[in-house]
């Protein structure tokens, strides 16, 4: 069994729910990361999810796109997160899902992302610009490798379509919560159980909810309806106003997440 | 007209195109494609559209015997004069059609990208005849450089929206355009500017440009009794040249498309995606673009903001490799050259995206047999771009 397979059978098992914070990798250093992914595990993270930085990332708001051209400044590269994630692997149990924009993807090549990322101890990979009906040579390079790709699905997707979400998802399926880009929200869109009650039509995989979650309250109600709660801008910001000094106030919010998430199944 | 004239599979060309979007995204696209192929074979809705490019727009534009230019040249120039239609650039062919398009498909907001400010004064142009409101996104290093341009859109109704993140050039106004539709999906229409972004824009744009080259081909077998040994085009994003292109795609034509070589290739600043660039997946699509070794996508430069832009439309990326059509560079002094000889022997200031086109046309002059017939696409007038030639000529304008 992969290791996300196994976590959250392990999480169905006690009737929790995950919780997955997402930093940009090399914002502001690498050293730095390796810190906040520590702090991430010990302040009760299921999984891990790492932004690779792009200098077009279409899908982000204003927050992920600050702290993905402050990790460009430093020159943070795909090559350099897979040697991140080979780093800490050793020392996390969780497991460990990249995001990153097809295009540092392919530049590295399919066939060699896979087998370095496998190798680097990556289990999985969610890639906002890559709908389903492109996704099979990334699936085809990565498959071999025990590499789940994770698809994404959207309030805007049809039936059929949330069908082929589901059909080439492994590992869980990422549902994105509302029309538009990541960011930092004052409230959770209203319909996200609908949609991920339509989402649960056609799959048993873990159905993970991101894309503007952002306090805690926000956290209890998506784990009321959701498998699992990703949290990306509203970490960032955190990363943002503290630099490489930012860990106890990560550590609080983290959680501050994780209770608000157990507070949903309670 | 059909949706999928030209594609091979369903969005490419050969390995090139596709729909590398979010996933919320997709079935706005869906619906486009579909809303497209039914418009298109309307005779109502390509009636109103043809009556619009007739009367409001200025078409079919002449195609001029540049008898001057042809003898100082030894060659026999056809010029394509697009930069005499409304708002001075081939352009408007575009925005009036998606414009026409959006209002058929029941939206209730226009929004698009602008580099050089053309596409966005065009766009700004065509949804106040649509009477549909219309936001534009600008790079905020464009403003700057282009600010003709953005007074006009003003002037037009149009809000112009300051892009202050990546490089502040064209492609961070497409990247903010897309997010924007990301958000607005339900109610906006993104008019893209060029033969860019995911299917089916680049043949959407392919088609609606296609008239140049329809009218080229009818009007050169009756002006000069034959079809031209060769047709040229600047490429920036690659619809003007695709416009002039595609009629002569079944043809012994030689294309040349041409590129924006910058300070020169050999600096690095320069905008000559398909000469210099490698394949990889830019707003979505996959076709050629400027990137670095990690797949950053790289800044560019080029003396005309029309032609600023690391990336290219998918179809030139496919007649690259199929060898169908041939593609070069020029620098800012080359384009300053061209500009310049337009002037003098034709009396004509063309914008300086063509002006690539002409410079180019002196340096492969000599190589081409004397008395050839050369037909070069002459996509906008040079209004907008006298200051930035005055500066570059160290003259006051
Ligand atoms: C006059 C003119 N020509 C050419 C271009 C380049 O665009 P394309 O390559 O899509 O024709 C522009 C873009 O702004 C333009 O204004």
């Amino acid at each position: 069994m992969s290791r996300l397979a196994s976590t959250f059978a392990a999480l169905r098992a006690q009737g929790r729910r995950a919780l997955i914070p997402f930093l940009v990798a090399g914002d502001p250093t690498l050293d730095a990361t390796a810190t906040f992914l520590d702090c991430f595990a010990s302040s009760g993270a299921d999984v891990l999810e790492i932004g690779v930085p792009f200098s077009d990332p279409i899908a982000d708001g204003p927050v992920n796109q600050r702290a993905a051209q402050r990790a460009l400044a430093g020159g943070t590269s795909l090559r350099d997160v897979l040697d991140l994630a080979a780093r800490v692997r050793p020392r996390l149990a969780q497991p460990i899902v990249l995001l990153s924009y097809y295009n540092p993807i392919l530049r590295l090549g399919l066939e060699a992302f896979g087998r370095l990322a496998a190798n680097a101890g990556v289990d999985g990979v969610v890639v906002p610009d890559l709908p389903p009906e492109e996704g099979g040579p990334l699936r085809a390079a990565a498959e071999p490798n025990g590499l789940d790709i994770i698809f994404l699905a959207a309030p805007t997707s049809t039936d059929e379509r949330l069908a082929r979400v589901a059909a080439s998802s492994r590992g869980f399926t990422y549902c994105v919560s509302l029309t538009g880009v990541t960011g930092v929200r004052d409230d959770v869109a209203t319909d996200v159980g609908g949609l991920v009650g339509r989402l649960r039509r056609h799959t048993d995989l873990p159905i993970c909810v991101g894309f503007g979650v952002s306090t805690p309250e926000h956290a209890r109600q998506v784990a009321g309806v959701a498998d699992g709660v990703i949290v990306g801008s509203a970490i960032v910001s955190v990363i943002e106003q503290g630099g490489a000094a930012a860990v106890p106030a990560l550590a609080e919010f983290v959680r501050a997440l994780r209770a608000g998430v157990d507070a949903a199944v309670a | 007209m059909t949706a999928r004239a030209g594609l091979i599979g369903a969005g490419r060309f050969g390995r090139f195109g596709g729909r590398y979007v979010p996933e919320t995204l997709i079935p706005a696209l869906d619906e486009l494609e579909v809303e497209y192929a039914r418009l298109s074979a309307d005779p109502v809705f390509r009636a109103a559209l043809d009556s619009t490019l007739h009367h409001y727009c200025g078409r079919p534009t002449p195609l001029y015997y540049a008898a001057r230019l042809s003898d100082e040249l030894g060659l026999k120039i056809y010029i394509k004069r697009e930069d005499l239609l409304h708002t001075g650039a081939h352009k408007i062919n575009n925005a009036i059609g998606q414009v026409f398009l959006a209002r058929a498909m029941g939206k209730q907001r226009i929004i698009a990208e602008t580099g050089a400010g053309q596409h966005g004064v065009a766009t700004a142009t065509a949804a106040a005849v649509a009477g549909l409101p219309c936001e534009v996104y600008m790079g905020a290093e464009d403003i700057i450089r282009q600010s003709l341009n953005v007074f006009r859109m003003r002037l037009l109704g149009a809000k112009v929206i300051s892009v202050e993140s990546g490089t502040r050039t064209l492609k961070d106004a497409i990247n903010e355009a897309l997010r924007d539709w990301v958000t607005n999906v339900a109610t906006t229409f993104y008019v893209i500017g060029s033969v860019v972004g995911p299917h089916p824009y680049p043949t959407l744009v392919r088609d609606l440009q296609a008239v140049i080259g329809r009218e080229a081909r009818a009007q050169m077998i009756e002006q000069a009794g034959c079809l031209p040994d060769v047709a040229i085009a600047c490429v920036g994003g690659g619809s003007n040249a695709i416009g002039l292109f595609h009629a002569f795609r079944d043809d012994p034509v030689r294309l040349i498309g041409v590129e924006a070589g910058g300070d020169g290739l050999g600096t690095g600043r320069h905008a000559a995606t398909l000469v210099a660039g490698s394949p990889g997946v830019l707003h979505g699509a996959m076709s050629y673009l400027l990137q670095d070794e990690a797949g950053q996508v790289r800044e560019t430069h080029s003396i005309s903001a029309g032609l600023d832009y690391p990336g290219v439309g998918p179809e030139h990326a496919f007649l690259k490799e199929s060898g169908r059509a041939e593609y070069a560079a020029e620098d800012d002094r080359t384009a300053l050259d061209g500009f310049q000889l337009l002037a003098r022997t034709e009396g004509i200031l063309a914008a300086l995206e063509p002006s690539h086109a002409i410079g180019h046309l002196q340096h492969v002059a000599p190589t081409l047999p004397r008395g050839a017939s050369v037909l070069v696409g002459l996509s906008g007038r040079g209004d907008k771009d006298v200051h930035v030639i005055a500066r570059a000529l160290g003259e006051k304008a």
